[in-house]
């Protein structure tokens, strides 16, 4: 009797103890929430909330400093627009490729290999991307000086590409067989099977991978950091220099002091990340789980 | 025939799409390797930077990396593995479920700089662990949890349930059967997606660099509370915020190279682990 009450015991203990730490999660989400909250609420009550919709970025003036993100949320905006357009073709061309035309040896070698490439350290990119890209795109432009959008949008669109072609592959491949199979039994050619009905079928996967890989653009740092020029202009030409929100924390963190304005604004910078990538995720994960993408 | 033409014409614009970023893949890679061999030697592995890291090792940032890494997997295996037993062997459908779950897709999306905010607010100011080992491990470790929590959860699922259900039927204990009939077949599983996730944190700059990093630090860290060098932030400052940036590529290259071989060595023992397991349980 006494043995068994121990057991139970046990077995209480074991389950609340695992309950407590899958909640872990949901403490970090809140305290993440919390925290960037705390500081960036601060700034709301001391210079306002209208100080954000300022139209310049600059934290240090000797006349007067201002914290508009419009300039930074311009950079992300334009960055992160043309790393999806180069994104998508090559993204959803090779998932396609790799799903449906490759033969299954070449399949089982471009998929790990195009694997190696998510595993790659942002600040390598953005090393490669300083010293390839950023010459690339002065010269092949004619510009005085590379570092620019463009460059910043060529190496995010290569770091979300890994992203984006194993989700879409993935939502390729779990089309119904049969969808092929009628279609080809209709007579139609491999192409326009592949085009018209299982990519068709296959869209809401695409388009949420497409939307995760714009996930981790946005929220991509080191690599924009070192190519974009940084200099916070409101432009939507990709050949100028831009800062984007993520770099600015990253560049300016390291010397503000605890708690003055900056400080506080910067948080504020983090705030709006975060709930962009928030909603980029949320909508992706509904479409996923309302077309039974994921379990 | 026009029809097949065009098929014809948009297989190769596919396949070159494919080719072309496996180019690009190989060709950062065969660069970083290339220039970076002729700089790595033994003096560069296990020497003090000296000049501002311009001449001499980086053995610092290596030690660095490596305590990031330790302290980061001790957080966070036991925690997400715990998590994931959870979700996988007891959770039942409900609301807290959900809201669990909400929770770790929203993690696994926050951009890597809000990590960072987050524990330079928490950790570094907050606790008052100051700029040190403990709150990059901390903060890494929150980073990583999701990547862990999921790769647990489908090792834990590959188990078949009637494992679980003969264990049960002999009178076996719900934790009974999972510590002795569920865990010692998930295990190594669990390990590879933990192991992924800490090569994740290894290339990771931007929260290293609001928690721990150090510019420049010739010296290796006494304890937790010290802070490091590391070799992502390490080479982001070779790379940029140095004077003589283009004078001392090789040992930018030096850098790169021994971070790649850091971060896909672990991938590849990953990997290597992961087709083990394939071959030795086929249900």
């Amino acid at each position: 009797m006494q043995n068994w009450r121990k057991i139970l015991f046990k077995e209480k203990a074991v389950k609340y103890t695992l309950a407590a730490a899958a909640s872990m999660s949901i403490l970090i989400v809140l305290l993440i929430f919390t925290f960037l909250g705390k500081e960036a609420f601060g700034f709301l009550y001391e210079p306002g909330l209208k100080e954000l919709f300022h139209t310049r970025w600059m934290p240090v003036s000797s006349q007067r400093e201002s914290f508009g993100l419009v300039p930074l949320i311009c950079g992300s905006l334009l960055v992160t627009t043309m790393a999806t357009i180069i994104m998508i073709p090559f993204g959803v061309g090779a998932s396609v490729y790799i799903a449906e035309l490759a033969k299954p040896r070449e399949r089982e070698t471009l998929k790990p290999f195009i694997e190696i490439l998510a595993c790659i350290p942002s600040v390598v990119i953005g090393f490669f991307g300083l010293l390839i890209i950023v010459p690339m795109v002065k010269k092949v432009f004619g510009l005085q000086s590379g570092y620019n959008a463009l460059s910043g949008a060529i190496l995010l669109a290569l770091m979300a590409i890994p992203t984006v072609i194993s989700i879409s592959e993935d939502a390729i491949r779990s089309v119904p067989k049969d969808y092929k199979s009628a279609s080809l039994a209709l007579g139609a050619s491999k192409m326009q099977t592949v085009w018209r009905v299982i990519v068709p079928a296959a869209l809401p996967g695409i388009i949420t991978a497409v939307m995760l890989g714009i996930g981790r653009v946005i929220g991509e740092t080191m690599a924009v950091m070192m190519v974009t020029g940084n200099s916070a202009l409101i432009t939507g030409n990709p050949t100028e220099s831009v800062r984007t929100m993520t770099a600015t924390i990253a560049a300016e963190m390291g010397e503000v002091p605890f708690g003055s304005t900056h400080y506080k604004a910067l948080f504020c910078v983090g705030i709006v990340l975060l709930i962009a990538t928030f909603i980029l995720n949320l909508i992706a994960f509904k479409i996923l789980k309302k077309y039974r993408m994921i379990g | 025939m026009t029809n097949s033409k065009t098929e014809t014409i948009i297989f190769w614009f596919m396949r070159s799409v494919t080719y072309s970023i496996v180019l690009i893949i190989a060709y950062i890679i065969f660069r970083i390797i290339y220039l970076g061999i002729p700089a790595v030697n033994w003096e560069f592995l296990t020497a003090m930077p000296r000049k501002s890291g311009a001449e001499g090792g980086i053995l610092p940032a290596i030690v660095g990396t490596l305590c990031l890494m330790t302290g980061t997997i001790v957080v966070a295996l036991p925690l997400g593995m715990a998590a994931a037993i959870y979700l996988s062997e007891y959770a039942r459908q409900g609301k807290f479920t959900q809201v669990i779950r909400m929770a770790i897709i929203t993690l696994a999306g926050v951009p890597s700089i809000v990590f960072g905010l987050f524990g330079l607010g928490l950790f570094v100011i907050f606790l008052n662990f100051g700029s040190s080992i403990l709150s990059g491990c901390l903060t890494l470790a929150c980073m990583i949890l999701p990547i862990i929590i999921a790769s647990s959860e489908e090792a834990l699922r590959a188990v078949p349930l009637g494992i679980r259900q003969a264990s049960l039927a002999m009178g076996a204990t719900k934790w009974q059967t999972i510590r002795t009939n569920v865990l010692p077949y998930s295990f190594s599983g669990m390990l590879t997606g933990s192991i992924l996730g800490v090569g994740r944190a290894a290339g990771e700059t931007a929260p290293v660099l609001l928690t721990v990093a150090a510019f420049y630090l010739p010296k290796l860290p006494k304890s937790v509370f010290d802070q490091v060098m590391c070799l992502p932030y390490h080479l982001y400052i070779l790379a940029t915020q140095h004077p003589d940036a283009d004078k001392i590529r090789p040992m930018q290259y030096g850098t790169a190279l021994v971070l790649l071989t850091l971060v896909l060595g672990i991938n590849l023992i990953a990997i290597i682990i992961r087709s083990k397991i394939r071959k030795k349980y086929k249900w």
